[in-house]
């Protein structure tokens, strides 16, 4: 199987006035294929929004490569994006921020079309026809996003993304500032729009629980690097990193139970000064001697699984 | 554990361009000393405004009708002055985003000793030492140190637990904690849960945690209020209310996240969305977006009826009664 996006040990390192560097991203790969939904957690602060920046091309990177279908990712500098790479799209958090509040929504989604290459009337047809596909009313296209609620501008910000015809879209904290009932609703469609078009997804979120129910593959980063990656039902029920096992004992469960989640001693460290050795160890419950000075790389396991763990098995 | 607040028909109009409109519709409930007490509900319930009217921060305008009883005053009839004595001082709210609610430019010392000072009238040595003991209390390492430091030295958890100890200075009885944990990663989240529950433990605190987050409610609240356009929907013991709820807003709630055991591919979201301030419906507020809606839940009003030990449901109709 050929990856429809392929990460290698990609940096990104934000550089400072009057301080050492910040390697946001240290060393990161990630792979997605078609009609898969990778979900893409960790603390705030560990890279995530920043790996997902840089697979786009909104942010350049050190070192490392990325890869999509085949082709090399080249950071969007002033000139034009090359043909190729309209396929990889990006969906942002906030869609009070992301849309126009000036332009028609027809117009905004239209943008898409047009740059295509259709004509202006085309481009509104179909845009009203994604609006649709997304679940609005086909009049949206002759309003404002004011008009909107939030569930409903994130599906804007949606079809917006689709009029490119992308084959993978990287998804930041997409419902994170949504209302729950908004959150269920557009995951819902996301997931409904990969296995429909066979798209790839990559959905970075803080949300552990929303990320277990919709996505195929989990990937866990910690400090700028992935630390364990896998099918999701097995990073769940067997997490092989022990930071993987302290996120999820973190979230609080609504059964009723009383039970008070599982604290993770420490704060996550200052990435411009990353602790030597595994990265983990200073927070680790079950770090070796060993641990503070050796670095382990992602080691594959078994099952398709990785982990960034000397005792993972 | 006696009643340490009985609010009784609490309802709170905001002054909006087209008039006053009711944000919070005869909310009636009781918190005991020592307990956690949970109110849950989408934006625009009526949650922050509750809190807001018991501590009179409402904003310009608002109006306030019922009562609020706290250790025998009625927090919404008393003078801004008298009441200025009992905020800080016997009732101290904790919001949601740290870095806004701690000031920027003041240093931890200020602002952990500031209201120790004026409510307490102690001196400047003594505030300083129990600081503190405060900072410890909500594990801020090296507290000494962190007295002479400005909030932007802290990360957002540590934030959180500071505004906890600026909260916590002057001993109050009742802690209001509006969304305390949203703005913090989980892995923060659960330390200050267990700091929380630590806390009304040791010191017989009582907590109101206003959040929308019923995973954080099941971890700390013993009983829990969930709320929909302004009024109670149901409330009752935690364990009742998220195993067995009767009101189907409660139900749609919990079916909208994401499965434990996560297996079904999709989420069931409740369908529309949570009515806005000055729209929402007459009859049940919930209706419009209720599966069961039968023809009364459009014209009457449900008031919350007790239907088991402690646990009070508005739905007549009562279409999980069966269910459970």
């Amino acid at each position: 199987m050929s990856a429809l996006l392929e990460a290698t040990g990609v940096a990104v390192e934000y550089h400072r006035t009057g301080a050492p560097p910040l390697r946001a991203v240290d060393h990161a790969d990630l792979t997605l294929a078609r009609g898969e939904i990778l979900g893409l957690v960790g603390e705030s602060g560990c890279g995530k929004s920043t790996l997902g920046r840089a697979i786009v091309g909104l942010q350049g990177t050190t070192s490392g490569e990325i890869r999509f279908d085949g082709r090399p990712v080249a950071p969007l500098g002033l000139r034009r994006r090359p043909a190729a790479l309209r396929g990889l799209q990006m969906v942002f958090q906030d869609p009070y921020a992301s849309l126009n509040p000036r332009r028609l929504v027809g117009d905004q989604v239209g943008d898409g079309f047009l740059l295509g290459g259709t004509s202006k009337a085309e481009a509104r047809r179909r845009a009203g026809e994604l609006l649709e596909r997304v679940g609005l009313p086909a009049d949206a296209v002759k309003r404002y996003p004011h008009e909107f609620s939030g569930g409903q501008r994130q599906r804007i910000a949606i079809a917006r993304t689709l009029a490119a015809g992308p084959s993978c879209i990287i998804a930041d904290e997409p419902i994170s500032a949504l209302d729950a009932s908004a959150q269920a609703s557009v995951a819902n469609l996301l997931v409904e729009l990969v296995r429909e078009l066979d798209m790839g997804l990559v959905f970075i979120s803080h949300d552990l629980s929303v990320v277990r129910q919709i996505a195929d593959r989990t990937a866990v980063m910690y400090l700028g690097r992935v630390v364990e990656v896998g099918p999701t039902r097995q990073v769940w029920s067997e997490p092989a990193h022990p930071y993987t096992k302290a996120l999820i004992s973190a979230v609080p469960r609504a059964d009723g139970g009383g039970v008070l989640p599982v604290e993770l001693p420490g704060d996550v460290p200052d990435p411009s000064r990353p602790p030597g050795g595994c990265r983990f160890h200073p927070r680790c419950p079950v770090a070796l001697a060993s641990c503070a000075h050796d670095d382990p790389p992602l080691a594959i396991l078994r099952d398709g699984r990785s982990a960034a763990c000397v005792l993972a098995k | 554990m006696g009643t340490l607040l009985e609010v009784e028909d609490l309802t709170v109009w905001l002054a909006t361009r087209n008039g006053p409109r009711k944000a919070v519709d005869g909310l009636s409930f009781r918190v005991d000393s020592g307990e956690v007490f949970g109110i849950a509900g989408e934006s625009g319930s009526g949650k922050t405004m509750t809190a807001m009217a018991l501590l009179g921060l409402l904003p310009h305008a608002a109006k306030t009708s019922g009562r609020a009883v706290f250790e025998g005053r009625d927090l919404l009839a008393m003078k801004p002055r008298a009441l200025r004595d009992v905020r800080g001082r016997n009732i101290a709210m904790v919001s949601q985003d740290p870095s806004t609610s701690l000031h920027p430019m003041l240093s931890i010392e200020t602002q952990v000793t500031e209201h120790m000072r004026h409510h307490l009238g102690i001196g400047r040595s003594e505030a300083r030492g129990r600081a503190v003991e405060l900072l410890s209390t909500v594990r801020i390492p090296d507290p000494e140190r962190a007295l002479r430091a400005h909030p932007a030295q802290f990360s957002g958890g540590m934030r959180q637990r500071i505004a906890i100890a600026v909260a916590l200075a002057c001993e109050p009885r009742l802690l209001l904690a509006d969304e305390p944990t949203t703005a913090l990663d989980v892995t923060v989240q659960a330390g200050i849960l267990r700091l929380l529950d630590r806390l009304r433990r040791e010191r017989d605190l009582a907590v109101v945690v206003i959040t929308h987050d019923l995973g954080v409610m099941s971890a700390v609240a013993d009983r829990i209020c969930v709320m929909y356009g302004g009024r109670t929907a149901e409330v009752g013991p935690r364990e009742t209310v998220l195993t067995r709820p009767r009101h189907p807003y409660t139900r749609g709630l919990l079916d909208a996240l994401p499965h434990p055991e996560g297996g079904a591919a999709t989420l069931r979201p409740i369908p529309g969305s949570p009515p806005s301030l000055g729209a929402v419906p007459g009859g049940c507020p919930f209706h419009p977006r209720c599966a069961f809606a039968v023809g009364s839940c459009q014209e009457e009003r449900p008031e919350p009826v007790l239907i088991g030990t402690d646990h009070r449901v508005a739905c007549p109709p009562d279409p999980l009664g069966g269910a459970a």
